[in-house]
């Protein structure tokens, strides 16, 4: 078992995002996120999955999810030749005698204020998925309240070699 | 610009199954699909069966479909009419067959609030169909209904659902029918890659035991004739599964018949035992396989399938080959043709010794009529008749004696529910294989409990002229539960049980304007059969059976399928 990133691009169809978040639960996989929003064609959205599966279930899924008639692609990103990128949203606690201390710590993090409360700062981060989680280790001595993460999408990185990447369920 | 006809949504309905060649469909009217109906009633050149449980009208398209090899076609109103569709769709989603459902919606200003008789069928039947759609807006229908018939019948067959709210169905449309499929995400495989079948050509002229296991996709794939010259050409022994059968002459010299839990041992062991399996429109289902770990353990696969997620799904495939049937057999042929003969002459004495070793047979001991007689009976009679017979089957016992013992030389002659293994099949099929084919004899091969389930279609078959034959297998009980209860249950028989006491199936047959028929020994058997082909209205022959015959050969459930239980020995077992 491990985790893979799957992108699948399909038509911006009633029950599209059903059928394929369906398909994983029919055959027994657990989505660990999904984000799913528009892509440079209109009509067209994108969809990014994490799921934890044996290299054999993944042949499966991207093969079941391409056969779906909403479905234009299916690709494996490979963390080596993919960017991926996530949106948090943190809600630290944090008492006014402690706040310079919290805001002089995320500095040097590029984490964004989002909000400044009484007793309480929202922060913005994004990065790669280690980021974040780096991040929320940083805050929690302080006490996270509340968090939000948009789960991670990606894209092959255009330095990755010359080819586009192949759809795995060519077949 | 093609010219546009003004018309409702409910004729537009009608005109697309019109331009889509449908000559039959089955269903039941109810409030949200009236328009429709009423459409039918101002005129259609397709033949509405009124069907007596919507159930009944899905496994009639099926029956239909597999019948003629077109796409069924099913319509039933929203709510209760859609659910019971629902039986029917995994029944075609299990087994492949081509199957347009039109349902009937509410109102699109009532869906999302639980009205009367809305239920979400689109989100039901979502993991058994192979794609719905759900039209609130008229304009779209012609391009749905295009892309409905399109999706059915392309790539892997399949059933696909329509989902048609009762205001668009009354809203009025400029009406033309689109000449092509906006699906810019279906692209079923058309063609095969040329290396893989020169690679699967190389590997069954290597092998020492090479053994063709052909399905259901063969049927599909119009692949039957291609079959039958592979085999031919490159002298290669076949095993033909449940939904396979007919797909190569039962009566071929190279065709070893069913493998799986109560296929024969000699088609087992011809699988377990060779070195290459040459799947052909196939999913190495757990029937077939029995314990996945010891499923023919010394072989490679070769693996031809139009549908890529089966290939390596359950068994890896060495050699996978995706694409058309009938055109990647033809192309395996010309390669094996020209690659020289193959030398697999003593693997071929093998298997033959074990089919004469080993032959479907059953003990002839005790009073009461075996269910096997009355199955081979009717099958002798088939033999003797000039008109075609098809055979359909409800699930159990007598649908594992009946892939054993009737023999079908032509295809989609053996219609029967492999995948689901739905009770109740067998009637509704067959009614819908007569529909396809009127000129054939169509006989049922039903038991007792499947009876009860859909019997009431009976009404169907006598009123819309559907003449079919049922033959029960009458035992009095729930015959395959009690076989599992009697091996791996100890004799515990719960709740198996129907008796021969009620119903009395030929007073039942008559009560629906049918012929009925009551056989308790042999000598009734082949009159009452003979009389029943020749009632010219349905007749049921209510055939009493033993309940304590058992169905063998079995695999039992998780065993190895090498590993085959033959019936046990006894005074005057014949073969």
């Amino acid at each position: 078992m491990s985790t893979h990133t799957i992108s699948v691009n399909l038509e911006n169809k009633p029950g599209a995002l059903a059928r394929v978040s369906q398909m994983f639960s029919r055959r027994g996989y657990n989505i660990q996120s999904l984000a799913v929003g528009p892509t440079e064609q209109a009509g067209i959205s994108r969809l990014t999955l994490r799921v934890d599966c044996s290299e054999h279930s993944l042949e499966q899924i991207e093969k079941q999810i391409h056969k779906l008639v909403n479905v234009l692609r299916v690709v494996e990103l490979r963390p080596d030749d993919s960017v991926e990128r996530e949106l948090a949203l943190i809600t630290v606690a944090v008492q006014q005698d402690k706040r310079g201390e919290l805001l002089a710590l995320t500095q040097a993090t590029g984490a964004r204020v989002a909000d400044i409360g009484r007793d309480a700062i929202t922060f913005e981060v994004v990065g790669r998925p280690d980021e974040l989680e780096a991040f929320e280790e940083l805050v929690r001595p302080f006490g996270v309240r509340d968090l939000a993460r948009t789960g991670r999408i990606g894209l092959r990185r255009p330095s990755a070699g010359g080819r586009r990447p192949t759809p795995t369920a060519r077949l | 610009m093609t010219k546009t006809t003004k018309m409702l949504g409910s004729d537009a309905i009608l005109r697309c199954l019109e331009h889509e060649g449908v000559d039959v469909m089955f269903g039941i009217p109810g409030g949200a699909i009236l328009p429709t109906y009423d459409a039918i009633a101002r005129g259609t050149t397709v033949r509405h069966v009124l069907a007596r449980h919507e159930q009944g009208a899905g496994h009639m398209a099926e029956g239909y479909a597999r019948a003629s090899g077109k796409v069924g076609v099913a319509m039933a109103t929203s709510g209760p009419g859609a659910t019971n569709l629902v039986t029917a769709i995994a029944d075609a989603w299990m087994d492949s067959t081509p199957l347009v459902c039109i349902t009937g919606q509410v109102r699109s200003d009532l869906i999302g609030t639980d009205a009367f008789q809305e239920v979400d069928i689109t989100g039901i039947t979502m993991p058994i169909v192979k794609h719905s759609w759900l039209v609130q807006d008229v304009r779209e229908l012609p391009a749905v209904m295009k892309a409905a018939f399109h999706v059915a019948r392309t790539g892997r067959q399949g059933p696909v659902l329509v989902d048609v709210a009762k205001d668009a169905q009354e809203a009025e449309i400029d009406f033309r029918y689109p000449d092509d499929v906006d699906l810019p995400g279906w692209k079923p495989p058309t063609k095969v890659h040329r290396p893989q079948i020169a690679e699967a050509a190389r590997a069954i002229l290597a092998a020492e035991r090479p053994v063709i296991y052909a399905g259901g996709g063969v049927l599909n794939g119009d692949a039957c004739d291609e079959l039958r010259t592979l085999v031919e050409a490159a002298d290669l022994p076949a095993v033909v599964t449940l939904m396979g059968k007919g797909c190569l002459p039962d009566s071929h010299p190279l065709n070893y018949g069913a493998p799986g839990m109560h296929g024969s041992k000699y088609a087992n062991w011809a699988l377990n035992k060779s070195d290459l399996v040459i799947a052909v429109g196939t999913r190495f289902d757990d029937r077939v396989t029995g314990k996945l770990s010891a499923f023919a353990p010394g072989a490679r696969v070769i693996h031809f399938d139009i549908d890529a997620a089966e290939v390596g799904k359950i068994r890896h495939a060495e050699i996978p080959v995706v694409g058309p049937l009938k055109l990647a057999l033809a192309e395996l042929t010309k390669a094996l043709r020209e690659g020289g003969k193959p030398g697999h002459d003593a693997w071929l004495r093998q298997v033959e010794e074990w089919r004469r070793l080993f032959p479907y047979r059953y003990g002839k001991s005790g009073t009461m009529l075996k269910p096997q007689a009355a199955i081979e009976a009717a099958r002798d009679l088939a033999a003797s008749r000039t008109e075609d017979v098809l055979w359909t089957t409800g699930v159990g016992q007598h649908q594992m004696w009946a892939m054993q013992y009737v023999v079908c030389d032509k295809p989609r002659s053996f219609i029967t529910s492999g995948g689901l293994g739905t009770m109740g099949y067998g009637i509704p099929a067959a009614i819908g294989a007569k529909a396809a084919r009127p000129d054939a004899t169509v006989v049922c091969i039903d038991g007792d409990g499947c009876f009860q389930m859909t019997g009431q279609e009976l009404a169907t078959a006598a009123l819309e002229r559907l003449p079919i034959v049922v033959v029960l297998i009458n035992n009095g009980w729930l015959g395959m539960v009690r076989q599992w209860q009697e091996m791996f249950y100890a004799e515990r028989f719960s709740e198996t049980h129907l008796t021969h006491q009620v119903p009395d199936y030929a007073q039942l047959a008559e009560a629906y304007g049918c012929a009925g028929f009551t056989v308790r020994d042999e000598e009734e058997l082949e009159s009452a059969l003979e009389a029943a082909f020749d009632a010219g209205r349905t007749a049921v022959v209510d055939v009493h059976c033993d309940p304590e015959e058992k169905c063998f050969p079995m695999v039992p459930a998780g065993a190895a399928s090498v590993d085959v239980l033959e019936a046990p020995d006894e005074e005057g077992a014949i073969a």
